[in-house]
């Protein structure tokens, strides 16, 4: 294992306090429990948005607290959730009076430690859980589809939601809107090393990929042979265009997403390669994000992730956001 | 049952996971994500680091202290599933004034039946359910037919070794390893592993004491 670290023990808590320092504009970082809010204090009357999962996803989630979208972000261990004295202790800095809602990704873990917390919490609180995953088929008999990329799409959404005044209501519901809107896909090319285990989460051949990985490795769909990048794009494609259905001349948001160690070189190709197919389906795309945002540490791979737009998601898609991870209007 | 009962189990427990950690750990790689047996390594040592503080506290309150602890030290399924069985023993009716075998087997089958509501998880779905839910009704059953204790925890710690045992063929609907359908099959669940583990040391512990 090569990685930048001192101690496994200290690897988060350095990479908390690097990323407090940097961004000292725009986030506090707290110790013991570990939670990020944003440097100023929330506006009365406003619904705090908190969400959180393990680390090793970076920017997700503490990149993404800020104005314009979460309030607070609760970091668990690498690839292991917070716990509920995490999201109550962030819950009690940036809960103004007006409510709190998490956002939760549809794993296990996040899940019983969110609901735990949510039930211990005092005031009122909403949960929107998402599962944008189509790689795993939904069943009310398993855990279901994860929550991977589109969760940033979410936060985005409905933190300018929140922002300019929706009820802790209004914020569920729309929350819930664009999960069931989106619809995501990932492969992987390698493995990636938690630092407290040392060695890669999965054996993978130099020739193989991953089709339809989860975001800490987890096995997708199928173990497959390398193909090009168009043939992946139009399968991962087909995937989520199966599961969403968008209709012809239907606005959507392509989002690229990298998973840490894919180039954005490559990152851009795939964009390329999605629009060709995209195109030739006139699926009209309105707006693009393309970057690492929801990663696995170093693992080699990429997703894609569509959400069907109307003029409600594309307004809040546009307005103002000020984070670590992203930054426009402002 | 006494608090300082629970503390010896608990360096038991941890002296044989750390024997059989390696095996563990490559059950979880080959179906879960690797992180298991650092987080039962770390739950356990942060129950045992807890002796100081809850060694002369009722009942009640020293499994509500290990409850938070395991709760917040262990984070992921492992800290909400054990967080949940030891948040629910420590409601148990009137523990602070002793706990007989009886009352501590009445107390562990209501946080199984806690820990089966949180994860939503029930036998035959590939996870330490698999393991506690059979142990759980063995020990409750065993009180019924007024058996003696000795011949309960024995049959205890065979109906352990059948659940982990039977979670090899089976097909994983709960937690990371239902994303590998089929593949996941011919593996051991690696919680009911640990779990089983904990389950014998426990009851090998009370035979021979």
């Amino acid at each position: 294992m090569k990685k930048f670290m001192n101690s496994a023990d200290d690897f988060l808590k350095e990479s908390l306090q690097g990323f407090g320092a940097a961004h000292q504009d725009i986030v506090n970082c707290h110790y013991d429990p570990n939670f990020i809010t944003r440097a100023t204090p929330t506006k009365e009357g406003k619904v705090a948005l908190i969400s959180g999962g393990g680390s090793g996803h970076e920017p997700m989630h503490g990149g993404l607290v800020g104005y314009g979208m979460l309030d607070a972000a609760c970091p668990g261990f690498v690839f292991s959730s917070p716990t509920p004295d995490q999201m109550l202790a962030a819950a009690e800095k940036v809960d103004s009076g007006a409510g709190v809602l998490f956002i939760v990704k549809n794993y296990s873990g996040d899940v019983m430690n969110f609901q735990m917390a949510a039930e211990m919490m005092q005031g009122p609180n909403e949960s929107v859980l998402t599962n944008d995953d189509v790689a795993v088929e939904d069943s009310s008999f398993t855990t279901g589809r994860r929550g991977v990329a589109a969760t940033v799409v979410v936060e985005k959404i409905v933190g300018s939601l929140a922002e300019h005044g929706g009820s802790l209501q209004e914020c569920k519901a729309l929350g819930d809107k664009v999960n069931k809107n989106s619809g995501s896909m990932g492969v992987a090319f390698s493995s990636c090393t938690v630092p407290a285990a040392g060695k890669p989460n999965f054996d993978i051949g130099d020739d193989e990929m991953e089709f339809g990985v989860g975001i800490h490795g987890e096995p997708g769909r199928r173990r497959d042979k390398m193909k090009s990048a168009q043939e992946i794009t139009n399968e991962l494609l087909e995937a989520i265009n199966e599961d969403l259905k968008p209709e012809t001349n239907e606005e959507i948001l392509l989002f690229v997403n990298g998973m840490g160690g894919t180039p954005l070189t490559e990152l851009y190709l795939i964009f390329d390669n999605a629009k060709n197919m995209l195109d030739k389906k006139n699926i009209k795309i309105s707006r693009s994000l393309v970057g690492n945002y929801c990663t696995s540490l170093e693992m080699q791979g990429a997703s894609i992730t569509l959400t069907k737009l109307d003029e409600e998601l594309l307004k809040h898609w546009d307005s103002s956001v000020h984070t670590a991870a992203m930054r426009w209007g402002v | 049952m006494s608090v300082n009962f629970l503390i010896h189990r608990a360096k038991e427990i941890q002296a044989v996971i750390d024997a059989n950690a390696s095996e563990i750990e490559k059950l979880d790689q080959e179906i879960g994500d690797g992180d298991h047996i650092f987080n039962v390594q770390r739950g356990i040592k942060l129950v045992i680091e807890l002796e100081a503080v809850i060694k002369d506290l009722p009942m009640s309150k020293a499994l509500n202290q290990i409850a938070m602890k395991v709760l917040s030290g262990i984070g992921g399924s492992s800290g909400a599933l054990f967080g949940t069985l030891f948040m629910t023993m420590a409601k148990g009716n009137d523990i602070d004034n002793g706990v007989d075998y009886k009352k501590a087997i009445e107390i562990f089958a209501d946080g199984v039946e806690a820990v089966k509501q949180r994860g939503k998880a029930d036998v035959g779905e590939k996870t330490m359910m698999d393991v506690l839910i059979p142990v759980s009704n063995c020990l409750k059953k065993g009180v019924e037919d007024n058996k003696d204790v000795k011949e309960i925890l024995q049959e205890a710690i065979e109906v352990a070794e059948k659940g982990m045992f039977s979670t090899k063929d089976l097909l994983a609907t709960k937690g990371r390893a239902s994303f590998l359908g089929e593949r996941a099959k011919g593996h051991i669940d690696p919680g009911a592993r640990s779990s089983q583990l904990m389950i014998k040391t426990v009851c090998e512990s009370v035979l021979n004491s």
